[in-house]
């Protein structure tokens, strides 16, 4: 209280500056009380946590032992960093993303093109394409893991039925990743469909009528005017997708546990075999520091890459 | 009623949340409030059985619950291996542990070692009639933790071996009685595979190894315990593998898969199929798919696995299901003898445990007529006195990294992928890498 009111006469006696200044200076305390809730939960599950893991990650923290045990210096970083179960499941993420982004940007796009065009009934496109998107991850993973089943599963007879033999969906190293990517792929779809599709909600009608007017058909008027314009969202969906498909962990965890063999372990469920199953706490934190590293640099060269872009365009 | 004023909205919410805010710091609020398991005399039970297994826990399960209608009971099944461990020990870190859970007891040790179990005290255990000369002793006393009782046997489940009684037949491989004759040397082994696999026209025997861990590091250690090796000491501190031993062990099994005795190539369901077709005399794997060819209707019987380089000492690898108490927040004398009357129905069925092919460790069963009645599962019922747990260590234990490392190893000497050499110099890396690791419990 004695703060508040210190600063509101300190505010009242302080001479103005600009004209400009006294209102931005006047919103920034009921802004911030407005923003309080979210700090205070941010701080409390987000900021508190990851400084408790950056600290962690130099103990031999255990997850059984109170307290973080003795200081392990950079250890943990050096062990992990000479892993190669690290190197290893840090690539199939790497694997994963380069799987998925690509299906989930153009894939959204063409959908959302198509649909957008559907004159009558568009609202059951909209939601056909997007109900994947609200299941759980359990949910999803149970639906493709009965389609992969090997002889039994409906990929496997349909496959059968034109003459093509299946492969091991999700038990043959090479096929697994590929399988938990088109799974992927159709559980989340809808999510950057709708972007696309309110991106193209945006874009003025006259653009197309005067482009149909000068004679363009309708693959320019794509070319030069659709893709153009949702430059922006492009930009959001791509920064968006590579993220997400950084953090992969369930659909791994509930269809593969990892494997066959660990080729299917994703960085974060190395973290979290590390830390729950062999209680190391301390190293699956170093884990998770150089992963965080790694995904902001990820992040920041995509970002940079695509906004270039599109000023280019 | 019809108008909240904003201010009122808000005074609610900072009430309700101020009384999140108390709940949270005093769990017996919260529980008063919310959790109804204090007081209703429940009983939570968590097991890793699937399969027949799974079936025949249920009618146990079942049976407990008829003659406990009082009881709130409740069962959840989780997924074997790593992430049954992992959940036991998050729940009970958490402080919702189960009453009861089932546990392996080579992971039993680092359970106790993290302090996640109760200690049973003998007095206890002595109201429900649990007393040690009632357990098969090996598998009681290796779950000791430095003479303190934390786990209560339920079974042995040995490393055994299947045999198709019409192709040993056939192959001149049973004696006048229809028994089998014993393999008690390499070669002995060797030539009766090679004879089964004549009578097949396929092979002689099967073991799984592809994408496989467990299986092929089973029929490792109990041969590598057959000739009195060891893997780790010092509570897998250290790597003490005998390179001599492990090198003899390994060429032998090598030369199964390279002589055509064995198949290079058998995952799991695999090396059921090719038994279970008649196309192998002989199958390597624990007992619990006793089932699985009984269903087949294969004319079959088992054996304890062959004593192939013990002589007068005899080993094979197997492991216990037992069941522990995890560490409560509180005690509570009637949630303990809840528990422990569950545990004693569970082992008064023990007839119904054993027909899913495990040796039962509760005497009063297994010294029984009823048992020597049973076969083939009583066939094997020595296996569990010469039992081989896996060593000591916070990697190890059933299903864990130290298993998968060496199964992975043995699997690719016997895909033909290692030399015997290469082998041990691999699993002196990979394992060193982990007995240097601090341990964290």
């Amino acid at each position: 209280m004695s703060t508040q009111t210190a600063a509101a006469a300190r505010a009242a006696t302080e001479p103005r500056r600009t004209g400009a200044a006294r209102p931005a200076a006047q919103q920034t305390r009921p802004a911030i009380g407005f923003l309080a809730p979210f700090i205070v939960l941010y701080l409390l599950f987000i900021i508190g946590p990851a400084l408790y893991g950056l600290v962690m990650s130099f103990f031999d923290t255990s997850l059984v032992k109170p307290g973080l045990a003795g200081f392990a210096g950079f250890r943990n970083y050096a062990e992990a960093l000479r892993s190669s179960d690290f190197w290893s499941s840090l690539w199939h993420t790497m694997w994963f993303t380069i799987l998925t982004t690509p299906p989930l940007i153009i894939l959204a796009f063409v959908f959302a093109l198509l649909a957008d065009r559907v004159r009558r009934g568009r609202w059951f496109f909209r939601l056909a394409f997007f109900a994947p998107f609200i299941l759980p991850s359990a949910v999803v993973a149970l639906i493709w893991m009965w389609m992969y089943t090997p002889l039994l599963g409906i990929l496997h007879v349909s496959l059968d039925k034109i003459g093509i033999t299946a492969p091991n969906w999700l038990g043959d190293p090479n096929w697994a990743m590929v399988s938990l990517a088109i799974t992927t792929v159709w559980w989340t779809l809808g999510f950057n469909f709708v972007l696309y599709l309110a991106g193209l909600q945006e874009i003025p009608r006259d653009l197309y009528e005067a482009a149909a007017i000068d004679g363009a058909g309708p693959w320019q008027q794509i070319r030069t005017i659709t893709i153009p314009m949702l430059g922006r969202t492009t930009t959001l969906v791509a920064v968006l997708q590579v993220i997400a498909s950084l953090k992969v962990f369930d659909q791994m965890y509930i269809m593969t546990s990892g494997g066959p063999n660990f080729a299917t372990r994703s960085i974060l469920e190395y973290v979290y075999d590390e830390s729950f199953t062999n209680y190391r706490v301390g190293y699956a934190s170093a884990v998770s520091m150089l992963f965080f590293l790694v995904v902001l640099a990820v992040s920041f060269v995509w970002f940079s890459i695509v906004r270039r872009q599109e000023k280019e365009v | 009623m019809a108008s909240i004023s904003r201010r009122n909205l808000l005074r609610g919410s900072v009430a309700a949340a101020g009384l999140a805010g108390l709940a949270a710091c005093s769990s017996p609020l919260v529980s008063g409030l919310t959790a109804s398991r204090e007081v209703a005399g429940s009983l939570d039970f968590w097991n890793l059985f699937g399969g027949g297994d799974g079936v025949r826990m249920q009618q146990m399960l079942d049976a407990y619950q008829r003659a406990h209608p009082e009881v709130a009971f409740s069962a959840v099944t989780l997924a074997w291996g790593n992430p049954y461990y992992t959940k036991v020990s998050l729940a009970t870190l958490g402080e919702k542990p189960p009453d009861v859970a089932v546990s392996h007891l080579t992971r039993m040790k680092n359970l106790v070692n993290a302090g996640l179990l109760q200690e049973l005290r003998p007095d206890d255990l002595a109201r429900h009639g649990l007393t040690s000369d009632k357990f098969n002793r090996r598998a009681w006393e290796t779950g000791l933790v430095n003479g303190k009782i934390y786990a209560l046997p339920m079974d042995t489940h040995p490393f055994v071996m299947f045999y198709n009684t019409e192709v040993c037949k056939k192959a001149g491989l049973l004696d006048a009685d229809g028994n089998l004759k014993p393999l008690t040397s390499p070669e002995a082994f060797t030539a009766a595979m090679q004879q089964a696999k004549q009578a097949t026209g396929a092979f002689g025997g099967v073991v799984a190894f592809t994408s496989e861990t467990a299986t092929p590091w089973r029929i490792f250690q109990s041969l590598y315990a057959q000739l009195g090796g060891e893997m780790l000491a010092d509570e897998g501190r250290q790597v003490v593998i005998d390179d001599a031993k492990a090198g003899q062990v390994l060429t032998f099994l090598q030369s199964l898969t390279r002589g055509g005795a064995f198949p290079a190539n058998a995952d799991y369901q695999g090396s059921i199929a090719i038994f279970a077709n008649g196309q192998a005399g002989f199958f390597f794997q624990g007992e619990w798919e006793i089932s699985t060819f009984q269903t087949a209707k294969l004319p079959f019987s088992m054996a304890p696995f062959p004593n192939v380089f013990g002589g007068a000492r005899y080993a094979c690898q197997a492991d216990s299901h037992t069941l522990v108490l995890p560490r409560q927040a509180s005690e509570d004398p009637a949630r303990l003898d809840r528990s422990l009357g569950f545990v004693r129905s569970l082992l008064d069925q023990s007839k119904t445990w054993t027909e899913g092919g495990h040796v039962p460790a509760w005497l009063p069963f297994q010294q029984s007529a009823e048992y020597r009645a049973m076969t083939p599962q009583s066939n094997y019922a020595s296996a569990a006195d010469a039992a081989v747990y896996d060593p000591d260590g916070w990697y190890s234990g059933s299903g864990s990294n130290f298993e998968i490392i060496s199964g992975s190893v043995v699997g690719a000497v016997l895909a033909g992928q290692l030399s015997p050499a290469a082998a041990i110099d691999q699993l002196h890396t990979q394992l060193g890498n982990l007995a240097t690791t601090a341990s964290p419990i």
